[in-house]
């Protein structure tokens, strides 16, 4: 992300290891050096989910390893698999529960569009009540698609202005009720 | 014949509607008031033993006069053979003696036919919805009427903040 300039013509120079950059990527430097992941695993994409935190894939080589049971704890929601009306009022509030700065993935089909299952108690998209900042496409993603999505969402912070005001979070999109 | 069912039939033989079997499966329709007293007798009898509430469920039949089917399936742990029992029940008078009182494992896998097709049980000690929400106003979302995504309870967010949902 152009941050870590430790060139090697310091090394070489003898300097100390010192950088220069402005506070604001060093903030978000960190921020995303860190996703604490709040689970949400709600059907199969869990799966890959978990698999994605396993020796094999290891989540942790991005520093999002370090999955919390509870939202106060955490950064990035991702939510992964089939979402039913039922649970929809239980993710909104876990999702109110995280503090700021807080990000969204919705993995899979499912959770992006409610996939195949147009029925009467799947919601069509997460997004239709909480804002959701990356798409992970698949049925079931793989845990590189999940990390795609995780170097996706990387990227973005690194664009956030952290000290200048932002414009107000748009509200989720919803559907005027059919009948 | 399956001697199962000589014997029911040998027992009941004014209740037994009609018998199915198909490669070891027997299913057994009797009549609606008579289906608590097979049951019990299943359960009961010796030589029947049937010990665990395998599954209820139930079935839609939209074109047909007496519109539900509800359906019980049990096993016997001992004998290790199993039966099911089917019933008839009209959209008009639509309730049927819950087998709580028999295997008690039925409670609450009749509360989810009552949720998703309407059908009332008898005697049932708590006969609310199961999965659907207790304040659910849409009606039975398993019945063949039903329409596929629902009325607009899927899309509907009253728990947002701003109300607009």
């Amino acid at each position: 992300m152009g941050l870590i300039q430790i060139g090697k013509k310091h090394e070489k120079d003898g300097d100390l290891g010192v950088i220069t950059l402005s506070l604001e990527k060093a903030v978000n430097w960190a921020r995303k050096g860190s996703l604490w992941p709040m689970t949400f695993g709600l059907a199969c994409c869990a799966i890959e989910m978990i698999a994605a935190v396993s020796s094999r894939y290891d989540i942790d080589r991005y520093g999002a390893g370090v999955f919390r049971g509870s939202p106060r704890q955490s950064d990035v929601m991702i939510v992964a698999g089939t979402v039913c009306r039922r649970m929809a009022p239980v993710i909104r509030k876990i999702y109110d529960q995280m503090p700021e700065p807080k990000y969204v993935i919705s993995m899979g089909s499912c959770a992006t569009s409610g996939n195949i299952y147009d029925s009467y108690s799947v919601v069509q998209g997460v997004d239709r009540f909480v804002p959701v900042d990356i798409y992970v496409p698949g049925c079931p993603p793989t845990p590189e698609a999940l990390f795609d999505g995780i170097l996706k969402l990387q990227d973005q912070i690194m664009q956030k202005r952290v000290f200048t005001k932002q414009p107000e979070e748009v509200k989720p999109f919803v559907e005027k009720k059919i009948v | 014949m399956h001697p199962l069912v000589e014997s029911i039939q040998a027992r009941f033989p004014e209740s037994v509607i009609s018998v199915y079997e198909w490669r070891g499966d027997i299913a057994v329709t009797v009549t609606r008031d008579e289906v608590h007293d097979v049951c019990r007798y299943l359960r009961d009898d010796p030589s029947m033993d049937f010990d665990y509430m395998v599954h209820v469920s139930s079935v839609d039949w939209p074109d047909e006069e007496e519109r539900f089917e509800v359906v019980w399936e049990v096993y016997s742990i001992r004998h290790r053979h199993r039966i099911r029992i089917k019933t008839r029940v009209p959209e008009h008078d639509c309730y049927v003696d819950s087998m709580t009182d028999v295997w008690r494992g039925a409670e609450f896998m009749e509360r989810e036919v009552f949720d998703m097709m309407g059908i009332r049980f008898k005697n049932h000690p708590d006969l609310r919805r199961i999965l659907m929400p207790d304040e659910y106003s849409e009606g039975w979302p398993l019945r063949k009427d039903f329409p596929l995504q629902g009325k607009g309870w899927r899309d509907t967010f009253d728990f947002l903040n701003d109300g607009t949902a």
